[in-house]
C-alpha cells in the first residue's frame, strides 16, 4: 500500500497553547487509521490539520508540513476548497443542513458546479447507496433531513461527504453521539468504504479501534506517542504510556 | 412561620402591585378607546379614497396614505441591503473584533438619538447639500439612517444563532466563504431580517419629527416615482397638520385611529413571525 498523507514535524498553537508537538506520521491509502488518546490530547486538532479546517480558527498557528500525494497542503498555491473536496469530513455531532435529504446530498456537487438534474439524481442515489441508507430514505428524499434519527443523520452526513467523490474521509468520533446499533452500522460502513476510500477516524472507544482499524496512533498531550499496526499496538505496545492507556490505567 | 408584620407587608405589596397593574391597563384601554371613539365615526370610504379639495371643502387622506406607503417602500429598499450587508460583513468577515464591538456600540447609541435631530441633519444633508429638496425621497433617506442600526443589529443577532456546525459542514465539503454565507447562513437568519423590517415599518409609521423637516406637508395625489421626488405628508405629519393648522380634529382622530390599527397589526405580525420561526427551529 502506498502512503497518501504524511505529516512532517507538525506543530500547532491555539494562541499560546501548544496543542500539537512535532507530529510525524504517514497514512496508507485505502485503509482505516484510528487516532486514540485521552480527551484533550489533540486528536481532533490533528485530524483537522489534514484538510485545513483549522484555517477557520483565527488564533491558530501551524509550522511543519502536511503532504497529500507529495504536495504540502499548507503551500500558498493550494486551493483549499478543492483540497476539502478531496479530503472530506464527518463530524462528531451529526450536522445535516436544515434542508431536504436530497438537497443535503446535492449540496457538495452543486458547490463544485454540477447543475444537471439527471447527474445530481444519479449522484444522490449512488451516495445514499454507498452510505447504506438509500432504502430507508428513498421515499422521502424531499423531506427535511432534521426529521431523521441521529444514526440516520450521521449516515446522511457520510453520504453527503461521499457525494463530492473524495479520496479521504476524516471522521471525528462519528459514533460518540449514537446508540450501539447505529454505531455498529457505521462501523460496518467504514469497513466497506475502505475498499474505495482512505479513512482516518478519531475514536475514544478502544474496542472500536480494534474492530475496524488497520493502524492506530496513540496521542498524549499533543504528542504522537506510538503509531503502528492496530493488532500490534494493542497486543505489544512499545511505550509504557501506551500500555497504561490501553489497559485502562488512565484517561 | 412568617411574622404578622411580614405578612401584612407582603399583602400590602401585593395590593400595590395590583393597583399599579390595573392603572397601567386602564390607561392603555382609555387611550385606545378614546382615540377609537373619537376617530372611527369620521372614517369613511370617501375620506380614505380621495384627496382634499378646496373647492368642495372636502378632506381626503388618500395622498397621505400613499405617501406613507411610498416612504415605507423607499426606506426598506435602501435599508435592507445596507443593514443586512453591514451585518454580514461585521459578523462573518471583519477580523478586528474591537472595531466591530465599537461599531455595534455606536449603532446602539445611534438608535437612542431623538428623531428631530435626524430630521435636522437630513434636511441639511439630503434636501440642501445633495439637492433633493423637500421630498419623500429625502425623508426616506433620513429614515434609512434612523433604521439602519435596527436592521443591522437584528440581522447580526440572528446570524449569530446559526449553528457553527452548519458552517463547518459546508466548509468541509469545499464550499467557499460566500457560498457558505449565501446557502447556509443567510437562510438561517431570514427571521432576523424580517423582524428588523417589521420593527422599522412600525417606527416609520410612527415617525413625524424627522419627516416634518425633510418630506414636507403636501397632500398632492402622486404615483410612486413622482411622489418620491415631490414633497408630501405622511399620515403622522398629516395628523399634525390637520389638528394643529386646520383645526380638523375629526380627521386628525380618524388618522390616529388608522395609525393605531396599523401599529397593532405590525405588532401582531412581529409576534407571529417570531413564533413561526421559533417553531421551525425546533427539531
Ligand atoms: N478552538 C480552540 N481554541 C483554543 N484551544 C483549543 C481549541 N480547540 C481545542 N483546543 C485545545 O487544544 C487541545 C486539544 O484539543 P482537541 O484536539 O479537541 O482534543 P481531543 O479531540 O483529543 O479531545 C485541548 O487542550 C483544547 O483545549
Ligand atoms: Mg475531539
Amino acid at each position: 500500500m502506498s502512503d497518501i498523507m504524511t505529516a512532517k514535524d507538525l506543530n500547532l498553537w491555539y494562541g499560546e497553547t501548544h496543542a500539537l508537538k512535532n507530529v510525524n506520521i504517514t497514512i496508507p491509502e485505502k485503509s482505516i487509521t484510528a487516532f486514540i488518546g485521552p480527551s484533550g490530547c489533540g486528536k481532533s486538532t490533528f485530524l483537522k490539520t489534514l484538510n485545513r479546517m483549522n484555517d477557520l480558527i483565527p488564533s491558530v498557528k501551524i509550522t511543519g508540513e502536511v503532504c497529500y500525494n507529495g504536495q504540502n497542503i499548507y503551500d500558498s498555491l493550494v486551493d483549499v476548497n478543492e483540497l476539502r473536496r478531496e479530503i472530506g469530513m464527518v463530524f462528531q455531532k451529526p450536522n445535516p443542513f436544515p434542508m431536504s435529504i436530497y438537497d443535503n446530498i446535492a449540496y457538495g456537487p452543486r458547490t463544485h458546479g454540477i447543475k444537471s438534474k439527471v447527474k445530481l439524481d444519479e449522484i444522490v442515489e449512488q451516495s445514499l447507496r454507498d452510505a447504506a441508507i438509500w432504502d430507508e430514505v428513498k421515499d422521502r428524499l424531499k423531506k427535511n433531513a432534521l426529521g431523521m434519527s441521529g444514526g440516520q443523520q450521521q449516515r446522511l452526513c457520510i453520504a453527503r461527504a461521499l457525494a463530492v467523490k473524495p479520496k479521504i474521509l476524516l471522521m471525528d468520533e462519528p459514533t460518540s453521539a449514537l446508540d450501539p446499533i447505529s454505531t455498529s452500522r457505521i462501523e460496518e460502513l467504514a469497513i466497506e468504504l475502505k475498499k474505495s476510500y482512505t479513512i482516518v477516524i478519531v475514536t475514544h472507544n478502544m474496542q472500536q479501534a480494534v474492530r475496524i482499524s488497520d493502524n492506530t496512533a496513540f496521542f498524549l498531550l499533543g504528542e504522537l506517542i506510538e503509531y503502528g499496526e492496530t493488532e500490534k499496538l494493542f497486543s505489544q505496545p512499545t511505550d509504557k504510556r501506551t500500555e497504561d492507556y490501553i489497559t485502562g490505567r488512565f484517561g | 412561620m412568617l411574622s404578622k408584620k411580614r405578612k401584612a407587608y407582603i399583602s400590602g405589596m401585593k395590593v400595590a402591585m395590583y393597583i399599579s397593574t390595573g392603572l397601567t391597563a386602564a390607561l392603555v384601554i382609555f387611550l385606545v378607546a378614546y382615540v377609537f371613539i373619537k376617530g372611527i365615526p369620521h372614517i369613511s370610504w370617501e375620506l380614505l379614497s380621495t384627496k382634499p379639495s378646496y373647492i368642495s371643502g372636502r378632506i381626503g387622506i388618500l395622498p397621505d396614505i400613499l405617501n406613507t406607503l411610498y416612504i415605507v417602500l423607499a426606506t426598506l429598499i435602501f435599508v435592507i441591503p445596507l443593514g443586512v450587508g453591514a451585518a454580514i460583513y461585521l459578523t462573518e468577515y471583519a477580523k478586528n473584533k474591537k472595531l466591530v464591538g465599537m461599531i455595534e456600540y455606536a449603532a446602539e447609541a445611534l438608535s437612542g438619538i431623538p428623531s428631530i435631530i435626524y430630521g435636522l441633519v437630513g434636511m441639511l444633508f439630503f434636501c440642501q447639500f445633495l439637492g433633493f429638496k423637500t421630498s419623500l425621497l429625502a425623508g426616506s433617506l433620513t429614515l434609512v439612517i434612523m433604521n439602519l442600526p435596527t436592521v443591522m443589529r437584528t440581522t447580526q443577532e440572528s446570524l449569530k444563532t446559526v449553528p457553527q456546525s452548519y458552517r463547518d459542514g459546508a466548509f468541509g465539503l469545499g464550499a467557499g466563504k460566500w457560498r457558505v454565507i449565501k446557502t447556509v447562513v443567510l437562510p438561517g437568519c431570514v427571521d432576523g431580517v424580517i423582524t428588523g423590517c417589521i420593527l422599522s415599518i412600525g417606527r416609520i409609521l410612527g415617525e413625524s419629527a424627522a419627516l416634518l423637516f425633510t418630506a414636507g406637508f403636501a397632500h398632492a395625489l402622486n404615483g410612486i416615482f413622482e411622489g418620491l421626488t415631490s414633497p408630501g405628508a405622511s399620515l403622522t405629519v398629516a395628523l399634525y397638520v390637520y389638528a394643529k393648522e386646520q383645526g380638523e380634529f375629526g380627521v386628525a382622530f380618524a388618522i390616529a385611529a388608522i395609525l393605531m390599527i396599523l401599529t397593532l397589526l405590525i405588532n401582531l405580525s412581529a409576534t407571529f413571525v417570531s413564533k413561526h420561526f421559533a417553531k421551525k427551529r425546533e427539531f
